[in-house]
């Protein structure tokens, strides 16, 4: 393994001279290593680039992690991992990619992610994308991430982007049964002549099953970032998605949420705020003796966290 | 020392709001602040702590002309200010605003002191976000903590009763004898509250933007409970009645 990819997986995920617990690390497009357990099975894909990933019913307090690093330019990596999660399962996945380009190639990776969560169980996914690197190179992600909640099964995910990437493009689109509970929580920070993209879309199918949406961004510099969301409920459920975006500078965000009630009982909620940094706040944090730009700085570092 | 000079403050482009104000702040004196709604007390707090600027007039902090430096440079000179509305921060933690606020990083135990001043259990509130999920009295407990946590010689607070339920009354008025006898500036509070009038050593009367009356409280207070406000003069002299 490279020492960048060292380096990346440092950052994007929990690793300390490797990991407890089942992992695949991909570099370059290619598995570098990975590790099965007694109750997670990892098995590459026969037909396509990426894993399946198996996780025994009753799987308690075990973690996965699935790292993937892109450490040079003119790399594209495609890779399709499927998480198979068995009843009353309780575990923490933890993905993450981090795209290194100190050339004037393009890098980027795509990860298409599948989630299977079967009855009762319970899953923390944690993902976070970081680009690092000196080239002019563009560095791009483009996620796709989807969802399948049996009965009561209950999915968290936390999301983050935390500047380095040109250009990122993320769908998120879940399926949710009767009892079920999906919380995503993104952050994203872009700067520059950065473009990030998030589309969420989310049928909820049972009763009781209800979704969380909340997404928190900056905008800096000249970036660019559009937010969609579209809920629909099919069911006696609850919906609410929030997304409030920050633009100190020039930044520019589009949001554009949409709540589809197909039953009487659906309750759906949105708020969204978009704007420059509260004026009130930076009032406040000067009167304690920060100046405009540690105050403006806190503010953004406590909205993203 | 604060001494304010023919402090004038308008609405940008409009009405005069202050009027040519003069007082003095003396140092280990508590003064309070009163008058009717609307009569210019926050406006005069925000000249003080710089969140506004004076039309014309000087301040003058213990001797050194402050009139034209910013919200910061006041700050770093010993000024804090409570606000009558505290802000709300998506993201920032009680313990956050209250590092920011000491300048350095505290311990449990500090947080411990300070939020007990206030009547707040620090396991309960050092983790929570400063947002919207805070009740109307636990922000404004959080923002007096966070004005003790500062240690200025000069403390403003604007209404700090508002919104404290009645059986912590006793403990706020005890925070404010407590920076009373530690004091080495001045101690400012507007209220509206005849409590915190019974503790204060000056007495200062504000009203259509200009001072009624100043002085020590003994020769203010009486004259200010005796005072009966009939509301406007339009309304008492009876306007048209009906519904036509
Ligand atoms: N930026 C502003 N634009 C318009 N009017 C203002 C502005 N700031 C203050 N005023 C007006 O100036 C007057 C004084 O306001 P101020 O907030 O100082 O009153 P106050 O004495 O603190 O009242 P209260 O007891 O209700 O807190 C009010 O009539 C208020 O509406
Ligand atoms: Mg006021």
């Amino acid at each position: 393994m490279k020492t960048i990819t060292e380096k990346l997986l440092e950052t994007i995920s929990d690793w300390k001279d490797g990991f407890s617990g089942a992992y695949s690390i991909r570099e370059d497009g290619k598995c570098a290593e990975f590790r099965s357990t007694d109750t997670i099975r990892i098995e590459p894909k026969q037909d396509l680039p990426g894993l399946d990933i198996h996780v025994a019913p009753g799987t308690k307090g075990e973690t996965v992690s699935i790292p993937a690093c892109v450490t040079q330019g003119d790399i594209d990596d495609l890779v399709y991992n499927d998480f198979y999660i068995g009843e009353g399962a309780d575990i923490i996945i933890s993905a993450g990619c981090g795209v290194h380009n100190d050339s004037g190639e393009p890098a980027r990776h795509n990860g298409i992610h599948r989630f299977f969560l079967a009855k009762n169980s319970h899953v923390l996914y944690r993902e976070k994308h970081i680009g690092t690197g000196g080239g002019d190179g563009k560095r791009s992600i483009d996620p796709v991430t989807s969802i399948f909640l049996e009965e009561g099964a209950v999915m968290e995910m936390d999301t983050s982007q935390i500047g380095g990437l040109d250009d990122s493009n993320r769908k998120t689109n879940a399926e949710l049964a009767a009892g079920s509970r999906l919380t995503i929580r993104e952050r994203l920070l872009t700067e520059g002549n950065q473009q990030a993209h998030t589309d969420f879309e989310v049928s909820i199918n049972g009763d009781g099953a209800g979704v969380d949406l909340i997404s928190r961004s900056v905008a800096r510099g000249d970036s660019h970032q559009s937010y969609r969301s579209h809920i629909i409920g099919n069911a006696k459920c609850t919906g609410h998605s929030e997304c409030d975006a920050i633009i100190p500078e020039n930044g520019t965000v589009s949001a554009a949420p949409e709540l589809d009630a197909r039953n009487q009982d659906a309750s759906l909620i949105h708020e969204a705020a978009i704007g420059k940094i509260a004026g009130e706040q930076l009032l406040k944090l000067k009167t304690l003796g920060l100046t405009e730009t540690e105050a403006e700085a806190k503010i953004v570092e406590g909205f993203l966290r | 020392m604060l001494q304010l000079s023919n402090i004038s403050w308008s609405i940008p482009g409009g009405e005069h709001i202050l009027k040519d104000i003069n007082l003095t702040f003396q140092d280990g004196k508590l003064t309070v602040i009163t008058g009717p709604n609307g009569g210019g007390k926050t406006t005069l707090a925000k000249l003080i702590a710089g969140l506004e600027q004076p039309a014309s007039g000087s301040i003058l902090l213990d001797g050194k002309d402050i009139t034209h430096m910013d919200i910061t440079q006041r700050a770093k000179n010993g000024i804090s200010y409570a606000f009558q509305q505290p802000v709300r921060f998506k993201g920032l933690t009680v313990r956050d605003l209250l590092e920011l606020a000491a300048g350095f990083n505290l311990q449990e135990a500090d947080l411990c002191t300070l939020l007990s001043k206030v009547g707040l259990c620090a396991r309960d509130y050092m983790d929570r976000e400063i947002n919207s999920s805070l009740s109307g009295g636990e922000i404004k407990r959080i923002e007096i903590a966070s004005v003790l946590a500062r240690r200025t010689p000069l403390m403003i607070f604007d209404e700090p009763e508002a919104g404290i339920d009645l059986w912590s009354f006793s403990g706020l008025i005890d925070v404010f004898l407590d920076a009373r006898r530690n004091l080495k500036g001045s101690l400012i509070i507007i209220s509206h509250q005849e409590r915190i009038l019974s503790i204060a050593d000056e007495i200062i009367v504000i009203s259509g933007g200009v001072v009624t009356a100043s002085g020590p409280k003994s020769a203010i207070l009486p004259g200010l409970l005796s005072e009966n406000d009939g509301g406007c003069d339009w309304c008492s002299k009876g306007p048209k009645k009906g519904g036509n």
